[in-house]
């Protein structure tokens, strides 16, 4: 299926334009070493600063597995709903034309530039227990959401669900309508041409998005703390955990932040070879 | 050609994110450093900076503004939060003249040689209460009903200060309450009970104080609560830095925070 793809791959770029005059490439350098430079810096000195003798006792610590715990069960929660809920969106922004899928699109951006802080004060305007839908929730079924996993999950869909389905619609954009017409011309129903032809061409970009919308709802903080609230084992996912952690003890602050950082880059291993490029 | 200008649009949309995240990044880093007078002259401009415990929030903002209405080019810049964080700021080398904890412990957290320039005083003591939305929802008359399993509780984190004294409290009485969240200050604690979210956090008397009308108070009886001395530390002897310390501890400072709930030294 995915061979389907090749006619269309873009034509290699003549390789003399690439190599520039060496000036420019030197006064190119500078500001990429910089940026290196800058985003490896921190994770370097997360490191150095590390006391390796004692970080497995600091992961031993009551609070921090179930904070593992917790974020992995929230994040991937989170990346199941954006999956189900966003792919069939993403695939209707991609087909559709017209000023309602650009109103859409541009609400799914606002949360992408929001403090994650308003988010959270967002969301318990809407699913507090004096919020617009948690209030009715509350009255008629005595259901509280804030204070649960069921609102970290929220939260985390909240901030992570935009991600996926920016990224999910730019890859099925690129999908060319053409395969879907002579589906359609071969008597295929729209949905059989959605799901057989348009879905499996997608499959690199979904991953793609999935990655990102998990890796922003593993690193989700202020939402989180505002609409979930801080409770060990229910609601406090390991950024939170790290947070009161760096006041207690902060070197089980950088012992966790490495557990962290293990587990992202095991996870962004895993999906490199798969998928994500 | 469609596939073209999906990619553009793409990379456009990316560029309009990082364009509006350096845009804020850019904006909130600036603080003006000079200012001019009507006449055009320059004049002595100095900023005093002020790290304060969360509870301290109403009163020092006002005292800060006072201070500054009374030393044209003088910017007292506040920043509020758990007086642990604070110390720990500071440790780290983050800049500030005055410091003012909830709680003697966490100048233990400050540099040995923090006080060698300046000095300290102590300048209110605040006690433990209970704080409920206006309507009391859950009904809690006493600390014994912050037992009862139907009541969500916020504490602040067992971490900072006002979870510290809250857990003592409620330790000392026996009781072991229906916590659903553990906040990063105070203030935080607070509003999950302004937002109706909480039906009861163990906050400072002068949080339930300086909240007004939007929470109700519950007393806790002296035998049961905890006192906390607030100390305010100076950390050179600059002179706004001893001027606004001065108006801190003066009689002013005494009424701001007598206003906002504190006892007196």
């Amino acid at each position: 299926m995915t061979d389907a793809a090749e006619p269309m791959a873009a034509e290699p770029v003549a390789a003399g334009r690439i190599r520039a005059a060496g000036g420019t490439r030197l006064g190119l350098l500078a500001p990429a070493g910089l940026a290196v430079a800058l985003v490896a810096l921190p994770l370097l000195a997360l490191l150095l600063r590390a006391d390796w003798g004692h970080v497995l006792d600091h992961l031993a610590d009551p609070a921090v597995l179930p904070a593992i715990r917790l974020s992995l069960l929230t994040t991937t929660t989170t990346v199941v709903l954006a999956v189900v809920l966003g792919t069939p969106l993403a695939w209707l922004l991609a087909r559709a034309q017209g000023r309602a899928a650009a109103w859409f699109r541009a609400l799914l951006t606002v949360p992408l530039v929001l403090p994650p802080v308003v988010g959270g004060v967002a969301l318990l305007m809407a699913w507090g227990r004096r919020g617009v839908v948690g209030g009715p929730l509350y009255e008629a079924f005595g259901v509280r959401v804030p204070f649960t996993p069921v609102a970290v999950v929220l939260a985390e869909l909240f901030v992570a669900m935009p991600f996926y389905v920016i990224a999910v619609e730019g890859a099925m954009r690129s999908v060319d309508p053409r395969f879907e017409h002579v589906a359609a011309t071969l008597g295929a129903s729209p949905w059989r041409s959605f799901s057989r032809v348009a879905l499996p061409l997608a499959v690199p970009g979904m991953a793609a998005g999935a990655a990102l919308a998990w890796a922003r709802a593993l690193g989700e903080f202020g939402a989180t703390i505002t609409f979930a609230g801080n409770f060990a084992g229910r609601t406090q996912t390991a950024p939170l955990a790290v947070y009161v952690a760096l006041e207690r003890d902060p070197q089980a602050a950088v012992s966790l932040s490495l557990a962290m950082l293990v587990v992202s880059i095991v996870v962004l291993a895993l999906l490199r070879g798969r998928w994500v490029r | 050609m469609t596939r073209l200008r999906a990619r553009a649009a793409s990379r456009l949309r990316g560029g309009v994110v990082a364009t509006l995240l350096l845009a804020t990044a850019v904006t909130g880093g600036c603080t003006t450093e000079s200012r001019l007078t009507a006449g055009g002259a320059p004049q002595r401009t100095s900023t005093v900076t002020v790290l304060a415990a969360a509870s301290l929030t109403d009163p020092l903002t006002s005292l800060a503004r006072q201070y500054e209405r009374a030393h044209d080019g003088v910017t007292v810049a506040l920043s509020f939060g758990s007086s642990t964080t604070l110390a720990q700021q500071v440790a780290e080398g983050a800049p500030a003249d005055v410091v003012a904890f909830a709680g003697t412990p966490a100048l233990d957290q400050l540099p040995k040689d923090a006080t060698d320039q300046g000095g300290r005083a102590t300048i209110a003591r605040n006690t433990m209460e209970i704080a409920t939305p206006p309507d009391n929802p859950g009904g809690v008359r006493s600390l014994a009903d912050l037992a009862r399993p139907d009541l969500d509780v916020v504490l602040c984190a067992s971490t900072v200060p006002c979870g510290k004294a809250a857990d003592m409290v409620l330790s000392r009485a026996g009781i072991t309450p229906h916590v659903v969240s553990r906040e990063v200050d105070v203030k935080a604690t607070l509003a999950k009970v302004r937002l109706g979210e909480a039906d009861a956090a163990v906050v400072y008397h002068s949080d339930v104080v300086s909240a007004g009308d939007t929470v109700k108070g519950v007393v806790i009886p002296t035998a049961q609560n905890t006192t906390l001395d607030y100390p305010l530390v100076w950390l050179n002897t600059k002179p706004d830095t001893t001027g606004f310390a001065e108006l801190v501890r003066g009689t002013e400072g005494r009424a701001a925070l007598t206003r906002a709930g504190f006892l007196a030294p």
